[in-house]
């Protein structure tokens, strides 16, 4: 055997041990960077989704000012536990917006009774479809919208107590 | 006290194992007071790990709840053979029944290895309790299975559903079986190249071993593959998953070193190359323990992740890796050249076919790796998948085949090229019109699939073609044995090119009394009922699934949701036919009385995994035939 062949799979074996090391040194990061972000929200038309309160329409995010829009359901119960920070995010002076996900009229008002409403429109999503298009995979999720109807941010699963400081940066970084 | 009894067990074998490396050390170095107790102390050691691996064991069976480790993965609702299973079914528990298995090895070659040379011998079971000592220290200082819980919990955290399953029971333990057996192979070639004994009769010592780690190993894929198959609803048989690549690349390993401890053994040659396959295929073992228990990549294996074993286990794998690697390095050189060879020959046949084997080596592990070595580059996270895989390793799978068959129809040293051809040329012929006949059947069949029929129809030919005018009573059974193994994989190889190419697949929102065309069958939804086990509930359909005008078939798959720890699951119906199976998996339900179904016939699926029992057939007959030739020679040797 060649001289220096023989300690070739010493040295391979080296190289492969400081990759593991790097590997089990550098500590995981779990989060996940939406692919939504930067993009434009998607064009749609909603009807309103319970009496008293206006729809919802892309051209609403496109109006010059930031928004959080929130996809929740009235059947959601993480959503039931999110009102309280969407209220205070609202009392903030954040224009709340939410999509209703395949829900129905009286039971949402039911909800929204129940619960506060932080909403100043809600469109009814009835087949997921806008939701989809969000890139949404699950209610409640939540998006930082800029003036030009651009998602700045995006929050998967309910916005926790100590998110609320967090998501109302956000909306005034938009502006 | 029955816990404690267990750990003292553990601290008494690993102090035995010290004693077991020390003596064996001294041993080695001329020390001969020190020889004698090298062979009981290993027995000793193994009785010892496997006490202490039954009282575990007893544990889990009697749901001892002020044990840590049996509060968090038993249940005292789960049926008897799962408990005795949740033994192994977690990260401690399996750890030590990787050293009760690496002691019994050692024992086991302590006991019964009469060829080896004495200093060899010693310094194998050195190796051995090396080995042996890290795992020890791992076990008893980051992963103590007899850890106390004060006060004792009322009811045990259950175990993952999944694994709540027959194959559980078996899996595991067999691949275990094969990764620790591969050690003792590790242990042989340190012991080789500390001697520099390295000939045709370590060879012949270590083969058996390699053997039998080899059927373990294959084994354990085999029902592997098949468990995944049928538990996670997928319908897939093989994912290229990292903990599926961590079993393959020591199987991998190992085939190479099956054949080329045979050219050592009946030609003396290939010394180091054969040296370097056996501390490869252990390594293997232990890259492969180290990538599912460190959680350095993501896989569908989750196990219950700490970076402080993974630490440990890096460690660990320095030493040994490093310090084999090492001494192969510097020893090497001593170990004299082995015989050699011409082009045209067995030796050169094997030659290739451990080439091939190292690449395909080589690119499961670069693939396995790539993620990781992508993200400490770059930063982006990513996955290599089947469409790498298949495509790198599917063309050199398919060159081995072709010399699969044309190897055993080679004669050792030299050869005439002319007379192989004509030996070879039936099985050529027969995978020429296999070619022709499948593109004509299926016009649009893919590539890889397409000349995998048409190598499986030659191979099935070639492999029984050293069979052609022998004396079928008077062939030895490692013949016999030779010609199963490669006989299975044809069989294996048609089944994966028939599943990848003729599966039908339907995926259907239906409503009760839709009927459903899939293959070759007519499946009436016929209705869903609730039912329930021992410790779940679940959603039944019932379907009823016909061919031509045949009885109705009743499968049941069930949408099943487990209370401990509350967990979904998708129990799948599968019915055999003998040209295939029906594959039906309930799914969820669409809200507007329509079901989510998902059926798929698979033409010839089941070769797959009958093929892989008939390579563990041939490996267990070729074991029994080695073993037996060596006893009788051993005899003869004797009255002489």
């Amino acid at each position: 055997m060649n001289e220096r062949m023989k300690w070739a799979p010493l040295i391979a074996f080296i190289l492969l041990g400081s990759a593991l090391t790097y590997g089990l040194a550098k500590p995981d990061d779990t989060n996940i960077t939406s692919k939504m972000i930067g993009a434009s929200v998607p064009s749609f038309v909603l009807s309103p989704a319970t009496a008293g309160l206006p729809g919802l329409s892309s051209s609403d995010l496109a109006a010059g000012k930031p928004h959080l829009v929130n996809i929740f359901a009235s059947w959601c119960v993480p959503c039931v536990a999110e009102a309280p920070q969407l209220k205070a995010i609202a009392d903030a002076g954040v224009p709340v917006v939410g999509i209703a996900v395949r829900d129905k009229p009286e039971a949402l008002a039911r909800f929204l009774g129940r619960n506060g409403n932080p909403f100043r429109a809600i469109g009814a999503d009835d087949a997921s479809q806008v939701q989809m298009a969000f890139g949404s995979s699950g209610v409640p999720e939540s998006f930082v919208v800029d003036g030009k109807g651009m998602i700045r941010q995006q929050t998967i699963g309910p916005i926790n107590p100590q998110d609320v400081a967090g998501v109302i940066a956000a909306v005034k970084a938009a502006r | 006290m029955i816990a404690e009894a267990g750990l003292a067990a553990l601290w008494l074998g690993a102090a035995l194992c010290a004693l077991q490396l020390i003596a064996a050390a001294f041993a080695v170095r001329g020390q001969a007071e020190l020889a004698a107790i090298v062979r009981p102390v290993a027995v000793a050691q193994a009785v010892l790990t496997a006490a202490a691996f039954a009282i575990l064991i007893w544990l889990f069976v009697r749901v001892d709840l002020s044990v840590k480790l049996v509060f968090e993965n038993d249940h005292s609702e789960k049926p008897l053979l799962y408990r005795f299973a949740a033994t192994w079914g977690n990260h401690e528990g399996s750890m030590l029944m990787w050293v009760t298995i690496l002691g019994v090895a050692g024992a086991a070659v302590a006991l019964f290895e009469r060829k080896l040379e004495a200093r060899t011998l010693w310094a194998t079971l050195g190796g051995q309790a090396a080995i042996a000592l890290g795992f020890y220290a791992f076990l008893l200082f980051a992963s103590n299975p007899f850890d106390r819980l004060d006060p004792a919990p009322l009811e045990g955290q259950g175990l993952n559903p999944l694994l709540q399953d027959p194959g559980l029971a078996f899996h595991p333990p067999t691949l275990y079986c094969g990764y620790v057996g591969l050690s003792v192979a590790f242990s042989f070639a340190i012991g080789a190249l500390v001697t520099r004994d390295v000939g045709p009769a370590f060879a012949r010592a270590m083969r058996p071993w390699v053997l039998g780690a080899w059927i373990f190993l294959t084994l354990g894929i085999t029902a592997g593959s098949y468990w995944a198959y049928y538990e996670l609803g997928w319908g897939g048989w093989w994912f290229w998953d990292p903990v599926e690549n961590a079993s393959l690349m020591p199987w991998l390993a190992a085939t190479a070193l099956l054949h080329s401890v045979t050219v050592l053994a009946t030609r003396d040659g290939l010394r180091a190359w054969t040296l370097m396959l056996a501390v490869i295929a252990f390594s293997m073992s232990m890259v492969g323990t180290f990538l599912v228990r460190s959680g350095i990549l993501t896989s569908v294996h989750a196990f219950a992740v700490d970076p402080r074993r993974g630490s440990f286990l890096l460690v660990l794998l320095f030493l040994y890796i490093g310090g084999a690697l090492a001494l192969f390095g510097a020893r090497v050189g001593t170990v004299r050249e082995g015989a050699r060879f011409d082009p045209v020959s067995r030796e050169a046949g094997l030659v290739a076919n451990n080439l091939l084997l190292s690449a395909i080596l080589g690119i499961v592990l670069v693939g396995t790796l790539y993620p990781l070595i992508v993200e400490a580059v770059s930063g982006t996270k990513l996955s290599v998948g089947p469409p790498y895989f298949n495509a790198a390793a599917g063309p050199l799978a398919l060159i081995l085949v072709a010399v699969m068959g044309a190897a055993p129809l080679l004669r050792w040293r030299r050869d005439n090229l002319r007379l192989l051809l004509r030996r070879i040329a039936p099985a050529a012929i027969a995978a020429f019109i296999a070619l022709v006949a499948v593109k004509l059947a299926a016009p649009t069949i893919r590539i890889l699939p397409w000349l995998g029929l048409a190598l499986a129809a030659g191979l099935a030919l070639a492999s029984v073609a050293p069979l052609w005018r022998r004396n079928l009573l008077r062939t030895p059974l490692f013949v016999w044995g030779m010609v199963v193994a490669h006989f299975g994989i044809a069989v294996s190889l048609a089944g994966m090119a028939c599943d990848s190419s003729f599966t039908v697949e339907k995926l259907v929102a239906a409503r009760v009394g839709e009927t459903i065309a899939v293959g070759p069958y007519q499946v009436r939804f016929a209705g869903v009922d609730p039912t329930f086990g021992a410790n779940w509930q679940a959603l039944e359909a019932t379907l009823e699934a016909r061919r031509g005008d045949g009885d109705a078939l009743i499968l049941q798959p069930q949408a099943r949701f487990y209370w401990a720890p509350p967990t979904e699951t998708s129990e799948s119906a599968i019915h055999t036919a003998i040209d295939g199976q029906l594959y039906t998996v309930l799914g969820k339900a669409t809200g507007d009385g329509r079901w989510q179904l998902r059926l798929w016939w698979k033409p010839f699926v089941t070769l797959i995994w009958a093929g892989g029992a008939l390579i563990a057939i041939g490996g267990t007959l070729a074991l029994i035939g080695r073993v037996w030739r060596g006893r009788t020679r051993r005899q003869e040797a004797f009255y002489e």
